[in-house]
């Protein structure tokens, strides 16, 4: 058997691991990366990007059928059409050619990528079952091993994947849009899947267990989603449970709170309920590694119970975010390197590319009086901002939470048309300890939906100019 | 005038409780911003508590020894301005940081005030007297259970400096600590402990040096697990009384030294134990344990452990039993030179049946030493030295020297070895019996 060493070898070829082999490279660190499918991991190839590039698409057709009616800005079209697989190529596209531009960094940088499955044999060892037929199986050790292997799809115990019950990976790769959808899971991938569903044409509902959609949010936040989701005509089953199909396969079953049970009608059903951490199939269990619930446990410097074993992203549990894993990755690489670093954050910005988008940094109001922080808060409404008005969206607000004693920012929520994008100004304040003065004292360009973040902070310090 | 506690200031991650271990100050005195306070203690560490305030001091929160909690009151100051206490819930106030606007305000006056340091005569509080430069603003505390807040890039700079910014005062806005608050506080470590003036005597020493072990060292270090694996050990001390011998050898280098050399004990001992092996065959012996075979040695080979600058060596005395003392002197002095210096043959290094080692006048009262493997008995000389005993009644002067010897327990049982070294011990104290048989 044929045996490589290395000096960093990661299993994992997502964000976390992509980033940290980048980064290990930088740092003139051996590094080789093992990853089976497509490098780009979740995120690129069957994550974040792909469901934005049909959100686009959704929302772009949507608009061009609602210009059949009538329009207020005088615009009017004959017919829309949608080709879905042209949709569907046009998202390749665009997953191929970032996917591309990760192995071209990588090779850039001189990280040895093999393509094949991992399987642990022992801490710094792996053997990889290499893509190619008539290969034998590749042995690679590496003074330290990052496992970056991600999360995977939840799937309910009563339905499985198969058929017409489908995971957010098909739902991405449509071949055509089902006339009923049932969503099972109001989370941020029911919502915003279910959403491109809908605006595609499907007629869709969704089922939730507990009693309200996007239940880590607060309710405040949600209420702008929830009318959209009724505006749009998305039906909503809360604290409804799904028994499984029917007899003919054609429908779900659904138990209602009050324990009466009902028949939905589907051509597909969504099961979007979550993601755990992909700990199994791969040898992990082998190294009885400290595990904190599905996740393995590491420490603020992503140590494993193992010396020089380290894990990154999905992989260590919640929040499963990409930016997070790209950030731990950094840091893991540069550890690895001599530096002293630790994974410490203030807070990590966590978006929800619903119709409206939410963003939330940091806490909530609630969050914060439960740790016992006496906070003021403060939200500045879309409606008074000019721009929003501009885009026909004046649905939502910006949020700001501070301490009452010296009015340091602790969190920022907003909900609302493109706020995805004012997550970089609410970590940023975050992050550099700023006080609602430093927000308020800085100019922020007009006409813009930024404003609305400024004049939070105004408001909170009793002093808003537009509201 | 108000009043301004602090507390016990979170110390770091997961500590609950602090012991205090020295006050720097007392009640009535005049203390400076930044001055040291107290002095704590953690399982971890020793650490100081500044004054965030200047002030007199009304009240010390607990005694030397004490263990208080993280959040405890430390002491009370009294300060120009509002202080921390509101009139009335004394000790029951947050003790939050006050709130910038009134932080802003109060440092001009601070600046203008400049108490004089009236404690100062410790050390420490020199260093936090040249920290106060004319721009520096009031630090303001953390409260209990406060993370220290700084950017991205000063939490960067802290950790490449090592620094805790727990234990950072911050001067921002806030409380937030800056890059000019890092460089300060790594400029006052720096200034509490100048390189020139610290005690070398006791200087903490963090170098360390990997010898690897090889060539002799590893041989020396192989043969000696082997043989405290294999073998069972006991050892068996029993003091002799040299004073008939010594009187002897005295005589003998009287008379002989000159044409054929001096003698030391090592000849009478070697000549003891040669006599001693012929009743004792079982001791002289080698033990092969992986074939289960002891070989009994008429002749006796002795091996006699030498220091050399490589390490241990053990030069073999071939058939001692064909030897008189001179001799014997004579080719111990000679394998001693050999394998000092490194020209010993593999012949003279090996084939020993018994083994003696002794450290002279280093010898010490009692000593354990570990048997030649695979030989089952090795005899050790302690350090002879002139000690009272009782004779017929009488104290009187001898030169007293033990033996400590070890054995292979498998083969050699204890009565047999207690035998062997009483004979031993008969024959040195009874010289005469040594040349007549």
């Amino acid at each position: 058997m044929d045996i490589q060493h290395t000096t960093l070898l990661i299993i994992g070829g997502g964000p976390g691991g992509y980033v940290a082999a980048i980064r290990a490279a930088q740092l003139g660190i051996a590094t080789t990366l093992v990853e089976g499918e497509t490098l780009g991991g979740t995120c690129l190839n069957i994550g974040c990007i792909p469901s934005k590039a049909l959100i686009h698409a959704a929302d772009a057709f949507h608009q061009a059928h609602h210009f059949m009616g009538d329009s207020t800005l005088g615009i009017h079209v004959e017919s829309a059409r949608i080709d879905i697989a042209q949709t569907v190529r046009w998202k390749d596209g665009i997953v191929a050619r970032l996917t591309g531009g990760v192995g071209a960094l990588l090779k850039k940088h001189g990280v040895k990528v093999v393509k094949g499955w991992a399987h642990l044999v022992d801490g710094k060892t792996v053997d990889v079952t290499l893509d190619k037929p008539d290969t034998k199986p590749l042995r690679i050790q590496g003074e330290h091993l990052l496992l970056a292997t991600g999360s995977v799809e939840l799937g309910l115990p009563g339905m499985p994947f198969g058929g017409r019950v489908i995971s957010s990976t098909q739902a991405l790769s449509p071949d055509s849009i089902p006339k009923k959808l049932v969503v099972v899971g109001g989370g941020y991938i029911g919502l915003e899947l279910g959403l491109v569903y809908r605006k595609l044409g499907a007629d869709v509902t969704v089922v939730e267990a507990q009693d309200r959609i996007l239940p880590l949010y607060d309710e405040e936040l949600t209420k702008p989603v929830v009318a959209s989701l009724r505006k749009l005509g998305v039906q909503v089953h809360l604290g409804s449970t799904v028994q499984g199909l029917n007899t003919a396969g054609d429908a779900v079953r659904v138990l209602d709170g009050a324990g009466r049970e009902s028949v939905l009608a589907a051509d597909q059903v969504l099961v979007a309920i979550g993601r755990v951490p992909h700990t199994h199939g791969w040898g992990l269990e082998k190294l009885m590694l400290a595990m904190q619930g599905r996740a393995l446990k590491v420490d603020d410097q992503c140590r494993t119970s193992m010396r020089n074993v380290w894990a990154i992203g999905d992989l260590t549990g919640e929040p499963m975010l990409a930016h997070r894993a790209m950030a731990q990755g950094e840091i893991v690489a540069e550890i690895i390197s001599g530096k002293r670093r630790h994974f410490a954050p203030v807070a990590i910005a966590a978006v929800c590319f619903t119709d409206p988008e939410v963003v939330v940094v940091g806490q909530s109001p609630l969050e914060a009086a439960k740790t016992g922080l006496d906070c003021i808060s403060a939200h500045f409404p879309f409606a008074a901002n000019g721009r929003a008005m501009t885009l026909e969206a004046t649905d939502g607000f910006v949020r700001v939470v501070a301490r009452r004693d010296n009015h340091r920012i602790v969190g920022w929520q907003a909900v609302g048309a493109g706020v995805s994008e004012l997550s970089t100004a609410f970590s940023h304040s975050i992050e550099m300890g700023a006080c609602l003065e430093d927000v308020a004292g800085t100019i922020h360009a007009h006409p813009t939906l930024g404003e609305a973040v400024q004049e939070a902070a105004l408001r909170a310090l009793g002093h808003a100019l537009h509201v | 005038m108000g009043i301004h506690i602090i507390k016990m200031p979170d110390i770091g991650e997961g500590i609950a409780e602090v012991e205090l271990v020295a006050w720097h100050v007392q009640v009535g005195d005049t203390v400076a911003e930044d001055q040291i306070l107290a002095d704590v203690m953690t399982d971890k560490a020793t650490v100081e508590i500044p004054s965030s305030v200047a002030g007199k001091v009304l009240a010390l929160g607990g005694a030397v020894g004490q263990v208080m909690a993280v959040g405890s009151e430390v002491i009370r100051i009294e300060v120009e301005g509002a202080g921390n206490v509101k009139p009335g819930v004394a000790g029951a106030a947050p003790v939050a940081a006050a709130a910038p606007a009134s932080a802003f305000a109060a440092a001009p006056s601070a600046q203008a005030a400049a108490p004089a340091v009236t404690n100062g005569s410790n050390g420490s509080a020199n260093g936090s007297a040249n920290g106060r430069s004319n721009k520096a603003p009031a630090a303001l505390v953390r409260a209990p259970g406060d993370k220290p807040i700084a950017s991205p890039a000063v939490r960067r700079q802290a950790w490449d400096l090592g620094v805790e910014l727990q234990f950072v005062p911050g001067t921002g806005t806030a409380g937030r600590i800056t890059h000019e608050d890092l460089q300060a506080y790594v400029a006052r470590s720096a200034q509490a402990q100048p390189a020139g003036t610290t005690d070398q005597r006791f200087a903490q020493r963090l170098d360390e040096q990997t010898v690897p072990v090889i060539g002799l060292r590893r041989k020396i270090a192989q043969k000696m697990q082997e043989a405290k694996r294999r073998i069972p050990h006991f050892t068996y001390v029993e003091e002799v009384d040299m004073t008939e011998l010594e009187a002897l050898r005295a005589r003998l280098n009287a008379q002989h030294a000159k044409e054929r050399g001096r003698l030391t004990v090592l000849p009478f001992l070697v000549r003891a134990i040669v006599l001693a092996a012929r009743e004792h065959p079982q001791i002289n012996a080698r033990f092969d344990d992986e074939a289960a075979v002891v070989t009994r040695h008429g002749a006796v080979h002795l091996g006699i452990a030498t220091q050399t600058e490589g390490g241990l060596m053990v030069p073999v005395v071939h058939h001692a039993e064909t030897l008189d003392l001179w001799a014997c002197a004579a080719e111990v002095l000679r394998l001693a030179e050999a394998a000092r210096s490194g020209k010993a043959t593999r012949d003279e290094l090996s084939g020993s049946t018994i083994t003696i080692t002794s450290l002279g006048a280093l010898g010490g009262i009692v000593s354990t030493p570990v048997i030649n493997h695979p030989e089952v008995a090795i005899v050790g000389i302690n350090r002879m030295v002139e000690r009272p005993m009782i004779r017929n009644g009488a104290v009187v002067a001898r030169q007293m020297m033990n033996l400590s010897s070890s054995f292979d327990h498998r083969v050699v049982d204890g009565l047999h070895a207690a035998e062997f070294i009483q004979l031993i011990r008969g024959y040195l104290e009874c010289p005469a019996t040594l040349f007549v048989e």
